[in-house]
């Protein structure tokens, strides 16, 4: 009953969105306002009815009906309740209900929204919006359907289907698979979920700027009204990203929080993008221009989140994400490639229209800065194609299968990286329009000076890597530039309106959401690279079989081996931990507990690190192996992570600064 | 089991087997440690799984394959010798990055040149507006040297958008 009612919930959406989109259409071109309503109400109902196949799913996991091909692959009795619950986008089919779910809730948030100012461009939001939909749940409806079950043949085999054929029988197992046990962790509940907001949301810029080069309206109101959706589209997908690093950290038991494996890189490309959208979106507002650019940017972004969907869906390339393979490619890949044709060929016909008078008085000009910082950003985004893409150049022309691994990308985007960062330290100095060298070298000169003395006390101290000296460098001119600009700011309204200077602050944010949000969050990148200039360039690592007693050192830190129990846990599981107490420089600061799950029922064994966690380091123990009788040789691997914590810490703080950005304003 | 050898002792160790040329049996005389195994597994690519490095593949094969580095850490291979002992059993997945030959690099050179060609047309895109905005405005206002004033007429500009 629940699984008719889910996936005729589900029929019933594509219909109404199908509708939808031609209603919209056929009012827009038409001119008759009363299907353009319609069409709108349609937009609307499409949550309310994908959230009935939502609660479907849900409700089947939870209890466990394992006749149902989905909850059988990943759901199984001993999972807690809120792990059945998250296996909605545990796997292939609910994730795309999931991805459709999503899409339509902002697609119903934008419905509600008074369009009275700007009638010519709802009705092709509602088809760009209604058309994805509908592609996404025919996805769900013929290829990958959640409600499909399992049947018996009369001859033993098995197959899966929606309704049942003549002589089949139930097949209903009496427990399942379960989940795959890397995924059993708190990142399930919130990585996947910010991700596809972070994908699904950028349709809504997306949509409007279609709907501005079909209406032929090349003034900045779509900009304008997308403004805000834009920078919450940026801010989930910066999340995503953010907590799919720290998930892995914290799972893959091997320090690693970002491998460019091809999905993660698939997913940064988008962001790339986007940032550079965001930053060459402020020109336009301010100098009218790039119109053509900004266009390409939006229409690229669409595009990378779609392909970034199809590469993290279909398997293409395999990696740690890749839990399904199917025939859903090839529907993908037309997709794909159908909506950036048509949209590529809008922007075509509008080509001449949207040329703006671009005037640049100053190659040193905030609008130059801008477009360097666009020049930086699609250099990474090339080296993120290029490295993607590569492997099957190669093995396409030559039929040598390489691997392109970190080491590539790490060299190729450093100096681009590099480049993003003393950008951000010179930028906020600098003008709009008429800007010569003089001022801004004078504006830059005491930060500049300041700046440089890190990097000389750093390698007074010890420091010598090249690398880290430069990374420490820049970071320092970014926070030194940023910090002098709130505090010009605040000194600058103390002086004119009397207000102590925390007020002044206050205010001065207050009435520059956009500016001094964004230098929060530049504030964040330069905690977030501390982190990463630790982990990367200074992590150490040792490994060792010990005997129960002895010790094992790397650096400052000196782990003695305690004892090894085994017994069985709730979750089916069978667990193997280590109690290893921890000294630094010789005094004792606490225990850590490496150890090792093994999964009964899906056959496999996850490593769950025992961390010592502070603001100066992460020591990382993991448990590797183990003899039978546990108080001969355990090996254990340690790996020491200096500063890690900082990418969290700014990681926290960015959401901060995305949401004085995006705060309404109280004058709009 | 060994008992844990200090760090420094183990990198002075790792130094010597790497700087020394291919000599045979006589220049080893210890069990290799895992850090030394690990150093070398941590530049090769698991084979079969991919995307994973050597060092931290949990699976049966790539255990042996650790095992096989240690063995001939044990025997007196350098590093280059065992990672080209991977490569000719394997192929050139197992390296990080492709080796720099033939096709291969087509692979190193596009990214930096694209960005050059990048670089290129935006300079030259710069230098054409500002071309033809100097034509269009013979005056030339005072330049405001203050960044004070000129953040002062940026915010006066702001207001009336």
């Amino acid at each position: 009953m629940v699984i008719h009612v889910g996936y005729f919930s589900l029929v019933l959406t594509f219909l109404v969105a199908l509708y939808g989109a031609g209603a919209a259409a056929y009012g827009a071109i038409r001119r008759k306002t009363e299907f353009v309503e319609s069409a709108r109400h349609a937009m609307l109902l499409s949550w309310p009815l994908v959230t009935v196949s939502v609660l479907a799913i849900v409700w089947l996991l939870v209890s466990g009906d394992f006749q149902v091909r989905y909850v059988y692959s990943t759901t199984s009795n001993d999972m807690p309740i809120y792990l059945k619950v998250t296996a909605l986008w545990g796997g292939q089919a609910g994730s795309l209900v999931f991805w459709s779910w999503l899409m339509a809730a902002f697609a119903s948030a934008a419905s509600l929204r008074k369009w009275d100012r700007d009638r010519e461009l709802l009705p092709w939001v509602v088809v760009v919006t209604m058309v994805t939909l509908a592609f996404f749940l025919s996805l769900s409806i013929l290829f990958e359907n959640p409600f499909a079950r399992m049947w018996r043949t009369p001859d033993g085999s098995q197959v899966t289907a929606m309704f049942q054929h003549g002589g089949t029988m139930p097949l209903i197992p009496i427990d399942g698979r379960g989940l795959n046990p890397l995924l059993r962790h708190p990142g399930m509940i919130v990585h996947p979920p910010m991700q596809y907001l972070g994908f699904v949301s950028f349709v809504i810029p997306y949509a409007l700027a279609m709907g501005a080069l079909i209406t032929g309206r090349t003034d900045d109101r779509w900009i304008r009204i997308s403004r805000r959706w834009t920078l919450v589209a940026w801010l989930f997908l910066s999340l995503g990203l953010l907590l799919g690093s720290w998930w892995a950290y914290d799972v893959l038991g091997w320090g690693g929080y970002w491998g460019w494996d091809p999905v993660e890189v698939s997913a940064l490309i988008p962001w790339l993008s986007a940032t550079a959208f965001i930053h060459s979106v402020m020109i336009y507002e301010k100098r009218g221009m790039l119109k053509q650019w900004n266009m390409v940017l939006i229409i690229l972004t669409y595009a990378l989140v779609l392909f970034s969907t199809f590469l993290t869906r279909s398997g293409v390339l395999s990696s740690v994400h890749a839990f399904a393979e199917s025939a859903i490619g090839p529907m993908f890949f037309g997709f794909i490639g159908i909506s950036f044709i048509v949209s590529l060929f809008l922007l075509m016909r509008r080509w001449g229209a949207l040329r703006s008078e671009s005037q640049l008085h100053s190659l040193l000009s905030r609008e130059a800065l801008f477009l360097l910082n666009n020049l930086l950003l699609i250099g990474i985004l090339v080296v993120c194609v290029w490295g993607m893409l590569f492997p099957l150049i190669s093995e396409l022309v030559t039929g040598q299968k390489v691997t392109v691994g970190p080491p590539f990308y790490e060299r190729a985007t450093a100096p681009l990286g590099i480049g993003l960062m003393l950008l951000m330290g010179v930028a906020p100095l600098s003008t709009y329009g008429r800007a010569s060298w003089k001022p801004l070298v004078r504006a830059l000169l005491k930060p500049l000076a300041a700046s440089l003395l890190v990097p000389l006390v750093l390698a007074l101290r010890g420091i010598t890597n090249l690398g880290a000296l430069l990374g420490f460098w820049a970071s320092a001119l970014v926070a030194l530039v940023t910090l002098y600009e709130f505090w010009r700011g605040a000194v600058a309204r103390h002086r004119r309106h009397g207000e102590i200077l925390p007020l002044a602050l206050w205010r001065l944010a207050g009435r520059n959401r956009r500016r001094y949000g964004g230098y929060v969050i530049h504030l964040c990148t330069v905690l977030m690279a501390l982190g990463i200039i630790g982990i990367e360039i200074y992590q150490t690592e040792t490994q060792a079989t010990l005997a129960r007693g002895e010790q094992l050192t790397l650096g400052r830190y000196v782990m003695i081996y305690e004892s090894l129990a085994q017994f069985d846990s709730p979750g089916g599981r069978h667990i193997t931990r280590a109690v290893v107490s921890v000294y630094r420089d010789g005094k004792y600061v606490g225990e850590v507990y490496p150890r090792q799950d093994y999964y009964y029922a899906p056959e496999m064994a996850v490593t769950i690190p025992g961390v010592r966690s502070t603001l100066e380091d992460d020591l990382n123990v993991m448990l590797v192996g183990w003899e039978p009788i546990p108080t001969e040789g355990t090996t254990f691997k340690v790996i020491l992570n200096p500063l890690v914590n900082f990418i969290w810490l700014g990681g926290l703080l960015f959401i901060f600064g995305t949401l004085v950005a995006a705060w309404p304003d109280r004058k709009s | 089991m060994h008992n844990t050898p200090p760090f420094l002792r183990i990198l002075a160790v790792l130094l010597l087997v790497t700087l020394l040329a291919p000599v045979p049996t006589a220049a080893q005389d210890h069990e290799p440690t895992d850090d030394e195994v690990n150093a070398i597994a941590k530049q090769l690519y698991c084979p079969m799984c991919e995307n994973i490095p050597l060092d931290v593949c949990p699976t049966q094969t790539c255990r042996q394959w650790r095992e096989t580095i240690r063995e001939k850490l044990a025997a007196g291979w350098s590093e280059e010798q065992i990672k080209q002992y991977f490569v000719e059993q394997y192929g050139a997945s197992v390296l990080a990055t492709p080796p720099a030959k033939g096709i291969n690099l087509l692979f190193y050179i596009l990214p930096p040149a694209a960005f050059l060609v990048g670089a290129f047309i935006l300079l030259r895109t710069l230098r054409s507006w500002r071309q033809a905005t100097i034509q269009a405005e013979p005056v030339v206002p005072v330049q405001p040297e203050d960044p004070y004033i000129a953040r002062l007429e940026e915010e006066l500009r702001r207001r009336d958008w």
